[in-house]
């Protein structure tokens, strides 16, 4: 079994916790985070709503996802299984995501470039995480002890609401970025890339092109 | 008659059953994936998601946070009938669908791709899908729901007969590399390839090539079969693994599907069935009693017939 180092973080994390981070670790996570998709950054960042709640209440850690959870009759929630969705979508509000929210901790699926970390994680302290898998949802759901509470429901719907949770041992994540700003994802692709021009070894083109579109296997495509 | 009462209540035990339980078939595969992986992120991605299967199982709960999007293949043998007709068996697959969003619970993905309105139950306009197919000779009705996620890893293009299989592989490995990137395309996954077709079919083809064929099947055109073994190898050697890390682990299996297309053209999809791939499957007979499965058996020779008229009946029918 592969050796990978694992430390355990408890939330809210402290500056000096993350400093020590490094990418391709293993991180399980222990306190509160709160979930964000598209509904969210565009009603808190955009249209200006700013944040549903304050900082003790939400946490510093936000999680690009929601779950699969239904609210029983009685008011209670129902939380089964919590997957991540694509991360890349989300840069163009951080800026001032990061401003409103105070979050030093992003959670998501396949990471950002290393541009936007340098660019808007760096200056906030903040490191994202990788859900692994990614559909390790059972044992993340595993992870959640309690639903804190539920905001913009009326206004998102179930599936875009901002679900406050509280977490143990939530994971596994791997460690993304660190607070220089490296991506582990963008290491990987670089001892990737130079390997794959053999393969289109005796390939052309399609004779009908697209407007666009790249060949250089080296460029990230998000 | 088939009871209206069995159709819904086997739908809402197989929208479970897929949602929760890995296919035998899958696991196997994503097994000797874990067996020969060297990569050690990719390696520990993989023992993650066997870890995972186990947990979904233990606790009855989704094995994956994003259900996906939840859909119907309908089987129907030419002397099935059920109560009520198509109309109430299409209303029987809704109500299920609603039902088991609530039950399992499924996350409520459908919304309108406009207004982004929810109904929290993974209904709405044309949701879910539901695909017919028939069956010569028999007189049950088969469900067969896929959950398969919704953003990654499909990609469509108009190539041409000049383009050969060369274009093919190219085409093939822009959509392998493109998506196992970051494992945006959440590899291993099972590749399904439809070729030719008009341009829908050609999608659809290759949806059901990696949704409703099994690990370890093949074509039955022998020179096809071959190709879905070099695609498979071609796949597993660029150096990409689990989550787009280093290593060896990207198709769990390749399927290829065909259907006739315009003289001028080879249309060619390419789709990525995740590694939550999600399908259940049942037969319910004329007394009402469903049978389980996770093969769907959805390409028979039925299906793949490129006869006018289905020659096996004729010749039956003959003796």
């Amino acid at each position: 079994m592969p050796d990978l180092r694992t430390v355990h973080l408890t939330l809210p994390a402290r500056t000096e916790d993350l400093r020590k981070l490094e990418i391709g670790s293993v991180a399980y996570l222990t306190g509160r985070l709160f979930t964000g998709r598209e509904g969210v950054y565009k009603r808190a960042v955009e249209d200006g709503a700013g944040m549903p709640a304050d900082r003790a209440a939400l946490g510093s850690a936000n999680f690009h996802c929601s779950p699969a959870a239904t609210i029983n009759p009685d008011g209670s929630y129902k939380v089964g299984a919590v997957t991540a969705t694509a991360s890349f979508r989300f840069a163009k509000w951080l800026d001032g995501f990061f401003k409103i929210s105070g979050c030093n901790m992003i959670i998501g699926k396949g990471g950002m470039t290393s541009a936007t970390y340098r660019e808007f994680f760096v200056p906030n302290n903040a490191v994202y995480l990788t859900t692994v898998g990614y559909g390790t949802g059972a044992l993340l759901g595993r992870g959640i002890k309690h639903v804190a509470g539920v905001y913009w429901l009326e206004e998102l719907g179930l599936a875009q609401a901002v679900w406050v949770l509280d977490v143990e041992n939530f994971g596994p994540f791997l460690v993304e970025s660190d607070l220089q700003a490296n991506s582990l994802f963008e290491r990987e692709n670089a001892k990737i890339a130079p390997g794959l021009e053999k393969f289109y070894a005796g390939t052309r083109p399609a004779t009908l092109r697209r407007y666009g579109e790249t060949d250089d296997k080296t460029e990230e495509v998000i | 008659m088939i009871p209206l009462s069995s159709i819904q209540r086997t739908a809402e035990d197989l929208m479970a059953k897929a949602a929760i339980e890995i296919p035998e078939d899958h696991l196997a595969g994503l097994r000797q994936c874990a067996n020969t992986e060297k990569g050690d992120l990719s390696a520990f991605v993989i023992k993650a998601m066997l870890e995972n299967y186990e947990a979904a199982k233990e606790d009855r709960r989704a094995m994956c946070g994003d259900t996906g999007l939840p859909r119907w293949y309908v089987k129907i043998g030419n002397d099935a009938r059920s109560e009520g007709g198509p109309v109430a068996l299409e209303a029987a697959l809704r109500r299920a669908t609603a039902r088991a969003t609530a039950n399992v619970p499924l996350r409520p993905n459908r919304v309108h791709p406009l207004w982004r309105t929810d109904h929290n139950n993974n209904v709405g306009i044309n949701a879910p899908e539901i695909e017919y197919a028939f069956h010569p000779d028999a007189d049950w009705i088969e469900l067969t729901t896929v959950h398969k996620g919704g953003l990654f890893g499909t990609d469509y293009r108009m190539l041409f007969p000049g383009d050969g299989i060369e274009g093919i592989k190219r085409f093939y490995l822009d959509t392998l590399i493109g998506f196992g990137k970051r494992g945006l395309a959440c590899q291993p996954a099972i590749v399904g390839i439809g070729l030719g077709g008009s341009k829908d079919t050609s999608m659809v083809l290759g949806k059901q090539a990696s949704c409703l064929r099994t690990v370890g099947s093949r074509n039955p055109d022998p020179k096809i079969a071959a190709l879905e073994e070099e695609f498979k190898e071609l796949g597993n050697s660029i150096g990409m693994g689990a989550m787009g890390f280093v290593g060896s682990s990207m198709v769990i299996d390749c399927h290829i599907e065909v259907g006739y297309c315009h003289t001028g053209g080879m249309p060619m999809s390419v789709h990525m069935f995740c590694l939550s791939s999600r399908r259940a499957c049942a037969r319910v007979t004329a007394d009402g009693r469903a049978s389980f499965r996770t093969d769907p058996m959805w390409f028979t020779d039925y299906m793949r017939r490129d006869t006018v008229d289905w020659e096996r009946q004729a010749a039956e029918a003959a003796e």
